[in-house]
């Protein structure tokens, strides 16, 4: 697959990467990474450590104190289990961080790719998108008729664990119960439409 | 619900008691031979009273009064706790207590929950259900905590034993639906299935439609950890057909409309999860759903203990009023409410005795439940946000609300960015009857944000003046006084968590001299070094485990430690990338004691000195 994709915004592989910097360092748009760096402790020195708590111990302020400087996220800290930790990725209170990544195949592709489905405000979108990244045209869609003019047509599998033609519900309905995309090809396309 | 059961000793024996056993003594109905020697009949009189002797504690104690005591309770031990999978060998448990029936067994160290040690660390089940297998055919309960469980090692439990009763996992992880259906399948006289908090696999088995068709004895099915669907119409056939049940707990991926076919079915429950809790996605069935839903609730005559509500639309929650006031337990730590919706049920809420909640309901919502849970004995506020910088919703003022309202109180986990020295001490003076206090100031270092000065004042309160004190758990900026205190007044305390604290070997020291009950031992990321290891030595053969992580432990003092005492296993963890261990810095200690020596499982990233 090539990668002249261009969606909203990049994939932004930079906050995938490992490395063992402070995150935000060279990023500009000041992302947290959503998994935590695994800190190296024995490498930092503690004198480090209680600078940190001196900058966070400016407590005269009242309510509100200052936010502390960008520390390095560590391992395991809150003590959350993580199966608590990943119930509210969806509902965050700002939304920030976590998106909402669905696996996307397709029909005859080799490989499976992986997209954020809160980066797009809508249908129109999500399905240009999906017609750059996989290479395709995607037909006109219409209520009754589904998705014409093509052989491809874009499903989903709801929470339900039931196949669904993109499209039926609206799109924030969609977004919150879409676990995975399919784009289906040919014959068995058609067989959605009629059902 | 509550996540602290180890009220007493474990069994290890590390006494090392008697040698063999006198396999006379092993049948209390002798059949052919003339009337029993005095001995015999002391023997048969003491193993018939001792088969009222159930805690751990009184047991442990009564075998080591001598060698024919040390026997007859051997022989009429029943309940099998085993703290530490790795401090004795199946073999020699089952040498010792041959009429075991059921078996509580723990194995990863707790921090394993928040990805400390790195998977395939070991616990493995199959050594001790192998050995059980041909041990204690007659066994009917296990109970397995932080186990690593695999669908082979449920196969061949669920093969072993004919007459198998109750299974409860918690925190486990390995095994999946296969491993499920095994059991439901085998096991004809199960009562009891509990999946709490594991990882389990979809295998895409339908394990629901296994258990027998005729009817089963099932009391409890709890499968609300489970991430994926299960065969709703099997599930209901299943209800349908299990008149005993008492406790069914949901996962999230039953919708409100399969919940009220279910609770329909089964209008005797005491337990009850509800799933997802979230209202079908036609808006003309809402209205409807909602009569239903608290028509349902009214005929639940029975149900004490709530929880689920996954995925809730709070504006629905009101439907539980018909159950509210007969409630002991609520769990509504998924549940993203404000503090008006939370009150909106909890004043009728006079029974309550455990309480979790999410930090979404803020310091009102807790005033609320002060105002109105006089009973409540166990509190735990979880974060929505949970993250060291996040937003917290809770502070001080609910701390303190608590504590002046819900004097009784025994047991409580409370999530917060921000806290006070006087609402801690308060807690401290206002609730007599604290057994458990943990504290997490989720912000490493966070002094008292009032004061700005360390939250020492505030647990020192709390060891202090809560005499009862047996678990706790500090945060927060914490010096070495605070530590003090702990040793100074901390008589009782057993488990003790650590992390971000201190500010040299001291503090340590102080705990391992001045607190003659500790058991276990959780550290990270503090200063303690191998002065402070070393000066525990006269105590560890006493606890069930130290773990210390991203200390200042070195190699040196971690062998000095193996090197003086035998009987305790040392292992050092590394990430598993790492090839061996680098400039003589210990990142994890994990150490325990062990009649066994050097466990044989252990992975390539796990050194044992």
């Amino acid at each position: 697959m090539e990668s002249t994709v261009t969606y909203k915004s990049d994939l932004n592989l930079k906050a995938t990467e490992l490395r063992l910097g402070l995150p935000g360092a060279d990023d500009s748009d000041n992302e947290k990474p959503t998994t935590p760096v695994a800190v190296r402790n024995n490498k930092r020195p503690f004198s480090e450590l209680s600078d940190e708590s001196k900058s966070v111990s400016d407590a005269k302020d009242g309510d509100r104190e200052t936010a502390p400087v960008a520390k390095v996220q560590v391992v395991g800290w809150p003590p959350i289990r993580s199966y608590r930790k990943n119930s509210f990725q969806s509902k965050k209170i700002e939304t920030e961080g976590a998106g909402i990544y669905v696996k996307v195949s397709m029909d005859g592709a080799p490989y499976l790719r992986k997209i954020d489905l809160k980066l797009y405000k809508g249908y129109p979108e999500l399905l240009k998108a999906l017609e750059e990244m996989f290479k395709f045209t995607i037909g006109e869609y219409s209520e009754r008729e589904g998705y014409n003019g093509s052989e491809y047509e874009p499903t989903y599998e709801d929470k339900d664990g039931d196949w669904m033609l993109v499209g039926d519900v609206p799109w924030d309905m969609f977004i919150s119960s879409c676990k995975r995309l399919r784009i289906m090809k040919g014959s068995e396309a058609r067989g959605l439409d009629c059902a | 619900m509550s996540e602290d059961e180890d009220r007493t000793v474990d069994l290890d024996g590390v006494s090392g008691g008697g040698a063999g056993f006198n396999h006379e003594a092993s049948s209390s109905k002798t059949s052919c031979c003339p009337s029993p020697s005095p001995d015999r009949v002391l023997e048969i009189v003491l193993e018939n009273v001792l088969l009222f002797l159930t805690s751990r504690r009184d047991r442990s104690a009564v075998s080591l009064v001598c060698k024919s005591w040390y026997r007859a309770e051997a022989l009429t031990r029943s309940e099998l706790f085993i703290g530490n999978c790795y401090a004795v060998s199946p073999r020699r448990a089952i040498e010792r207590f041959q009429k075991v029936r059921s078996l509580v067994l723990k194995g990863m160290p707790r921090f394993a929950d928040f990805s400390l040690v790195p998977p395939n660390w070991g616990a493995h089940f199959l050594p001790w259900v192998s050995a059980m297998a041909t041990g204690y055919p007659w066994l009917e309960k296990v109970y397995l905590k932080r186990m690593s469980v695999t669908d082979d090692d449920l196969n061949l439990l669920a093969k072993s034993f004919p007459g198998f009763k109750e299974l409860v996992l918690v925190c486990c992880e390995g095994f999946g639906t296969s491993g499920l259906a095994a059991v439901a399948r085998e096991c004809r006289q199960l009562r009891v299935l509990d999946l709490i908090d594991d990882e389990v696999m979809d295998d895409e088995v339908d394990w629901i439609s296994c258990f027998p068709e005729t009817g089963t004895c099932l009391e409890s099915l709890v499968f609300d950890c489970v991430e994926f669907h299960v065969n709703f119409g099997a599930l209901e056939l299943l209800v349908a057909r299990s008149p005993s049940l008492r406790r069914l707990k949901l996962n999230r991926h039953v919708p409100l409309g399969e919940l009220l076919r279910l609770m329909v079915r089964a209008p005797r429950l005491t337990h009850l999860g509800t799933g997802s809790f979230s209202l079908s996605e036609h808006p003309a069935q809402e209205e409807q759903e909602a009569a239903s839903l608290a028509a349902a609730f009214a005929a639940c005559k029975s149900l004490i203990c709530l929880s689920g509500f996954r995925d809730i639309v709070p504006d629905y929650l009101p439907t539980i009023h018909p159950v509210c006031a007969k409630l002991t337990s609520l769990n509504l730590s998924y549940a993203n409410i404000n503090a008006e919706q939370l009150k909106s049920v909890i004043y009728h809420c006079h029974k309550l005795q455990t309480l979790w909640v999410l930090d979404s309901v803020c310091d009102e919502g807790l005033q609320a439940v002060a105002a109105t849970c006089k009973e409540l004995h166990e509190l735990r506020v979880f974060p929505m946000d949970a993250r060291e910088d996040g937003q917290a919703f809770v502070s001080e003022v609910g701390l303190l609300a608590i504590s002046e309202g819900c004097r009784k109180l025994r047991s409580i986990l409370y999530f917060c960015q921000k806290m006070t020295n006087d609402a801690v001490v308060a807690m401290s003076q206002n609730c007599p009857e604290l057994v458990v206090f943990r504290l997490c100031i989720m912000g490493r270092h966070r002094p008292d944000h009032v004061t700005g000065e360390p939250m020492d004042i505030g647990f020192g309160a709390i060891v202090m003046n809560c005499k009862k004190l047996t678990r706790l758990a500090v945060s927060g900026l914490l010096t070495d006084k605070a530590f003090s205190y702990i040793g100074k007044y901390g008589k009782l305390v057993r488990t003790l968590s650590v992390a971000f604290a201190g500010n040299t070997d001291m503090a340590l020291r102080y705990v391992l001299e001045g607190c003659p009950k500790l058991l276990k031992l959780e550290i990270r990321d503090s200063p303690f070094g191998d002065t402070a290891l070393l000066s525990g030595l006269h105590h560890y053969y006493n606890m069930r485990f130290l773990w210390m992580s991203s200390c200042k432990l070195s190699l040196g003092g971690c062998k000095e430690v193996a090197r003086r005492m035998p009987q305790l296993v040392v292992e050092l963890i590394r990430e598993p990338e790492e090839e061996d261990i680098v400039d003589d810095v210990v990142e994890k200690l994990y150490m325990y004691r062990s009649l066994e020596g050097c466990r044989l499982d252990a992975p390539s990233f796990v050194t044992i000195l």
